[in-house]
C-alpha cells in the first residue's frame, strides 16, 4: 500500500471520526453529570434531519445548523425533563428518544418533501464546503509533510476542524474550571454538591444541554457535512458506536479523541476493501469489513477492554434525603 | 472558659444560635414541636434522644434543608432566614453529616473547594485553599494530605475533610450528626480533643448523639429531645447518663445488661482457619479460628469492615470459605450443595443479619410473611403438601408479636411501617422463637431506641440462660462490653486476640481494635 493510499484512509478515518467525537463528547458531559444517556443517536438523527431539512428550505448552511442543534436541544432537554425532574428511569427515557427520532425524521420528512423520507439533495451554500488552509497548496509537494498539510490537515468542513476543537476545550473546561469541578462532583456524589448549597438540578441540566448541542453538530454534520442530504436512519448507530468509545475512553476527553479516531478508521477500512486486500493478502469479505465497528463495540460494551468505572450516581436520579 | 461562657455571660452576651418556638411537620407527624434552645458561643453543646426524637429534623430546618411551620431562628442575637445551605453557609454554618457528603475520587483539596471557589478558573481557587488548609491544619491539629484523594483515606481522617470543609467556609458554628459512629475509640478521642480546641478558639460546637457517654465526656449543655419537644437543658457538669436516659425515654432505663456470670459448657460452634476471599481478590478473613460454647455470648468485636461481616455472612450460609466448621462436633459443608441459609437453619443456626432492611427482612412484605421466612418449610405452616397455611402463620404471628412485644402487634402491617426497634423484634422473634443451638447475631441494636435495646439485650441473655450458643457482632463497644462474656477483636480478617469481658476494658479492646498488639503498645 502506498503513502498516498494511507492517506485517503487517514483522511476519511478524520471524517468519519467526526460525527463521532461530537457524540461522544456529547455523552461524556452528560453522563459526568450523572445522566445516562442513550439517546444520542436519536438526538444525532433528529438533528440531521432538521438541519438538512432547514438548510434545503432556506438555502443557507447555517440556518440548517441552528435548526438541527435546536432540534437535539429539545430533545435532551425531554431527557432531562424526564430524568432530572421527574427522576424517570434514564435508560428508558433514552429509547424512547431514540423510536420517536427514527419515527418521526421519516414522518416529517415524507410529509415536507415528499421524496420517499428523505430530504432533497443539498448543494451550494446549503452544506458545508471544504475549506482549504492557507499555504496548503504552496507547501503540497514538500515530501510527506506536503501532503500531510495539504489532504490530510487541510480541506475538511468547519466543522471537522471544530469537532477536534472541542476536545481539549472539554478537557480545559472538566478539569481547569469551577463549572468542571462542580459537574465531575453532581456525577459522583450529588449529595456533596448539594451540602455544598449548589443546585444539583441546574447543574445536570447544564450538563445535558451542553450534550444536546454537540448531539446537534454531530447530526448536522453527518447531514450537511459528510453527506448532502438526510436520509432514512442515516445515523445507523453511530449513537451507540460513541458511547462505546465512551466507555473505552473512561469518559475522559483526550482517550475519546483516540477512541473516535479507532473507530473512524475502522469505518475507513471498510470504503477500501481493496487496500485492506493489498495488505492482508487476503480478500477479507466486505461485510465483515462493514461489521467491524459494530463488532468492536459489542466487544467494548461488552466489558473486554479493560474495567471502566463509569461516575458513581451515574443513571440514579438525585433525591434530597431528610 | 466555656463555664464562664454558659453562666455568668448569658445576660451580657448574645446565643450563637437561639431558636424560638420552632415547629414542623410532616403530614400528620409532628416531628419538631415549639423547641426553643440557646446555644452560647464558645461552648459544646450536646442534643440527645431517641431515633426520631426529631434532632435531625430540627439540624435540617438550622442547616436550611427543611423550612420551619413555624418559629424563628437567630443567630448572633440576628433573625435570620435559612431557606437554604447556601444561606445556612452565608451564616456561618457549617454541618458534617453522619454520611460523609465527600466526592470519593476527588482530592481533600478539590472536596474542601467545590462549592466555595474564588472564581471560574480553577487552579488559582485551589492555590489559595491549599495556602488556608495548611494554616487551619496548624491552628487545629487537622492533618491531612491535601493531595490525596477521599477513598484513600481513614474514614476519622474523612470526617476531618469535612470539618475543614465547614471551616475553608468560615463556620462560626459546627453541627456534627453523630460524629462518633464510624470511628475506634482513639479516633473518637482524637475528635473530642479537635473539637475542644475549636471550642476553646471561640466555635461554637453543637453535638448530635444518642450516645451518653459522648455527652458527658466532651459537651458543657446537653438538650434533650423525646417525640419531636425539647424536654431539657441542663449543664452537663450537673447531670449523670442515667437522669438524662430516663429523660430520653420517659422512664428509667437500665443501662447496664442485668445478667449472671455465664455457665458455659460444651463447644457448639468450632472455627478452624477459616479464609475469605471475596469477589475482587481481597482476602476478608485470615486463618480465624474461633469457639463458641454452649451457655456463653461470645462478642466480635472491631471497627465496621474488618471481616466481621464476611464470618456472620460464612456461618449464616451465603458466602464460601475455606477451612473447617464444627457445630456440635460435626463438619459443616462450606461450599458444596449443601452450604446455604436453610441446611444451616435446619441444623439449629439462626442468623439475625447486620443489615436488618437487606438482609433481615423484606420491606415490602406483611410482618407475617417476614415472621416466618427461612422456616416457611416447617410443617405446622403446611395446609397439606402442596400449601401454605397463611391462618396457621399468621395466628403464630401473632403470638410472638405478643411475647416479643412488636408494636403495634398487627400481623399484616407491612415491614417498613414498623420502626426500627420492632423490626428488629421481628427478625429477632422469628430466630429466637425457633430454639436454635447457635445464634449469629450483627449488630443487634443498630438504629434502635434505648427502650426497645434493653429488652433485646434481655432476649439474648435469656437464650444464652437456656443454655445456647450465641456469636454476637457488633461495632458498639458498649455494647459488646456489656453483654458478651467472652470478646474476640477483629482487625483486617484477623482475630487481634480474646479476652474475658469481666478482665478487660475499653482502652485494651480500643487498642486491639485498632491493629496494635501487646506487644508494640
Amino acid at each position: 500500500m502506498d503513502f498516498l493510499t494511507l492517506l485517503q484512509i487517514f483522511d476519511s478515518s478524520v471524517r468519519l471520526a467526526t460525527p463521532l467525537l461530537f457524540a461522544c463528547l456529547a455523552g461524556l458531559f452528560s453522563e459526568r453529570a450523572g445522566i445516562f444517556d442513550i439517546g444520542l443517536e436519536g438526538k444525532m438523527l433528529a438533528a440531521a434531519f432538521f438541519s438538512a431539512a432547514f438548510a434545503a428550505i432556506s438555502g443557507s448552511v447555517w440556518v440548517g445548523l441552528l435548526a438541527g442543534i435546536g432540534a437535539s436541544l429539545a430533545l435532551s432537554l425531554v431527557h432531562g425533563l424526564a430524568s432530572i425532574t421527574f427522576r424517570g428511569n434514564q435508560l428508558i427515557s433514552g429509547v424512547a428518544i431514540n423510536f420517536l427520532a427514527a419515527g418521526l425524521t421519516v414522518l416529517i420528512a415524507q410529509s415536507w418533501f415528499q421524496q420517499g423520507g428523505r430530504t432533497p439533495s443539498l448543494s451550494g451554500n446549503a452544506r458545508f464546503n471544504e475549506i482549504t488552509l492557507p499555504f496548503a497548496d504552496a507547501v503540497r509537494d514538500i515530501p510527506y509533510f506536503g501532503p500531510i498539510y495539504a489532504d490530510l490537515i487541510s480541506g475538511h468542513s468547519i466543522l471537522v476542524y471544530v469537532a477536534f476543537l472541542t476536545v481539549p476545550l472539554t478537557w480545559y473546561l472538566l478539569f481547569r474550571t469551577r463549572f468542571g469541578l462542580r459537574l465531575r462532583a453532581v456525577g459522583e456524589n450529588p449529595a456533596a454538591v448539594d451540602t455544598a448549597g449548589i443546585s444539583v438540578l441546574r447543574l445536570r441540566y447544564s450538563a445535558v444541554a451542553i450534550c444536546g448541542v454537540l448531539c446537534g453538530l454531530s447530526g448536522a454534520y453527518l447531514a450537511t457535512g459528510l453527506q448532502a442530504l438526510f436520509v432514512k436512519d442515516m445515523s445507523s448507530g453511530r449513537g451507540f458506536i460513541a458511547l462505546a468509545a465512551l466507555i473505552f475512553a473512561k469518559w475522559r476527553p483526550w482517550y475519546a479523541l483516540w477512541a473516535c479516531l479507532l473507530f473512524g478508521f475502522l469505518q475507513a477500512l471498510s470504503l477500501r476493501p481493496d487496500a485492506v486486500e493489498a495488505v492482508t493478502q487476503v480478500k477479507v469479505p466486505g461485510q465483515l469489513l462493514d461489521a467491524l465497528p459494530y463488532i468492536l463495540t459489542v466487544v467494548i460494551l461488552a466489558g473486554f477492554v479493560g474495567k471502566a468505572i463509569p461516575p458513581r450516581a451515574g443513571g440514579e436520579p438525585y433525591v434530597k434525603e431528610r | 472558659m466555656s463555664d464562664g461562657a454558659t453562666t455568668g455571660g448569658a445576660a451580657s452576651v448574645a446565643p450563637a444560635i437561639e431558636l424560638k418556638g420552632i415547629s414542623k411537620a410532616f403530614g400528620p407527624v409532628q416531628a419538631n414541636k415549639d423547641i426553643s434552645i440557646r446555644v452560647m458561643p464558645g461552648t459544646i453543646h450536646g442534643i440527645i434522644g431517641e431515633n426520631g426524637a426529631g434532632k435531625s429534623t430540627l439540624m435540617s430546618i438550622l442547616y436550611g434543608f427543611y423550612k420551619a411551620d413555624a418559629g424563628d431562628i437567630f443567630i448572633s442575637g440576628n433573625r435570620t432566614e435559612i431557606p437554604d445551605s447556601q444561606a445556612a453557609i452565608a451564616a456561618g454554618i457549617g454541618m458534617v453529616f453522619q454520611h460523609f457528603k465527600l466526592v470519593e475520587n476527588f482530592t481533600v483539596l478539590e472536596n474542601v473547594v467545590l462549592g466555595a471557589e474564588d472564581g471560574a478558573r480553577l487552579t488559582p481557587s485551589l492555590a489559595k485553599a491549599r495556602q488556608l488548609l495548611t494554616e487551619l491544619a496548624e491552628e487545629y491539629q487537622l492533618n491531612v494530605d491535601p493531595d490525596a484523594t477521599i477513598e484513600e483515606l481513614s474514614v476519622g481522617y474523612q470526617q476531618r475533610v469535612e470539618i475543614l470543609k465547614a471551616l475553608y467556609r468560615k463556620a462560626d458554628i459546627l453541627i456534627l450528626d453523630e460524629p462518633t459512629g464510624v470511628l475506634t475509640p482513639s479516633e473518637a478521642d482524637h475528635l473530642f480533643r479537635i473539637l475542644k480546641g475549636l471550642r476553646d478558639e471561640g466555635k461554637t460546637i453543637i453535638l448530635i448523639t444518642h450516645k451518653l457517654r459522648e455527652i458527658m465526656d466532651v459537651t458543657d449543655t446537653v438538650s434533650v429531645m423525646r417525640r419531636g419537644e425539647m424536654t431539657a437543658t441542663v449543664k452537663t457538669s450537673e447531670t449523670n447518663p442515667s437522669e438524662l436516659a430516663e429523660m430520653m425515654v420517659g422512664r428509667k432505663v437500665l443501662l447496664r445488661v442485668d445478667k449472671e456470670p455465664a455457665q458455659p459448657k460444651g463447644n457448639v460452634l468450632e472455627v478452624e482457619n477459616l479464609s475469605v476471599v471475596d469477589e475482587d481478590g481481597v482476602q476478608r478473613l485470615k486463618n480465624i479460628s474461633l469457639n463458641v460454647r454452649a451457655g456463653e455470648i461470645v462478642g466480635i468485636a472491631g471497627v465496621a469492615g474488618n471481616g466481621q461481616s464476611e464470618l456472620l455472612e460464612v456461618l449464616g450460609g451465603y458466602r464460601s470459605a475455606t477451612g473447617r466448621i464444627l457445630l456440635n462436633g460435626e463438619e459443616i459443608d462450606l461450599t458444596g450443595a449443601r452450604s446455604d441459609g436453610q441446611t444451616r437453619r435446619a441444623r439449629g443456626i439462626a442468623h439475625v443479619p447486620e443489615d436488618r432492611h437487606k438482609e433481615g427482612l423484606i420491606l415490602d412484605f406483611f410482618a407475617w410473611e417476614n415472621m416466618v421466612f427461612g422456616y416457611h418449610h416447617a410443617p405446622e405452616f403446611q395446609k397439606n403438601p402442596r400449601f401454605m397455611s397463611n391462618a396457621a402463620i399468621k395466628a403464630d404471628c401473632e403470638a410472638k408479636m405478643e411475647r416479643f412485644d412488636v408494636r403495634p402487634p398487627i400481623p399484616s402491617l407491612a415491614a417498613k411501617n414498623f420502626s426500627g426497634g420492632n423490626q428488629q423484634k421481628i427478625v429477632l422473634a422469628r430466630e429466637i422463637e425457633r430454639d436454635p443451638d447457635l445464634l449469629l447475631v450483627g449488630q443487634p441494636t443498630r438504629g434502635v431506641d434505648i427502650g426497645a435495646i434493653e429488652f433485646i439485650h434481655q432476649q439474648i441473655v435469656a437464650l444464652r440462660d437456656k443454655g445456647k450458643a450465641i456469636l454476637l457482632v457488633s461495632v458498639e463497644l458498649d455494647e459488646i462490653l456489656s453483654l458478651a462474656d467472652r470478646i474476640a477483636v477483629m482487625f483486617d480478617g484477623q482475630i487481634m486476640g480474646e479476652r474475658l469481658a469481666s478482665e478487660t476494658n475499653e482502652q485494651e479492646l480500643g487498642l486491639l481494635m485498632a491493629g496494635v498488639t501487646q506487644g508494640a503498645a
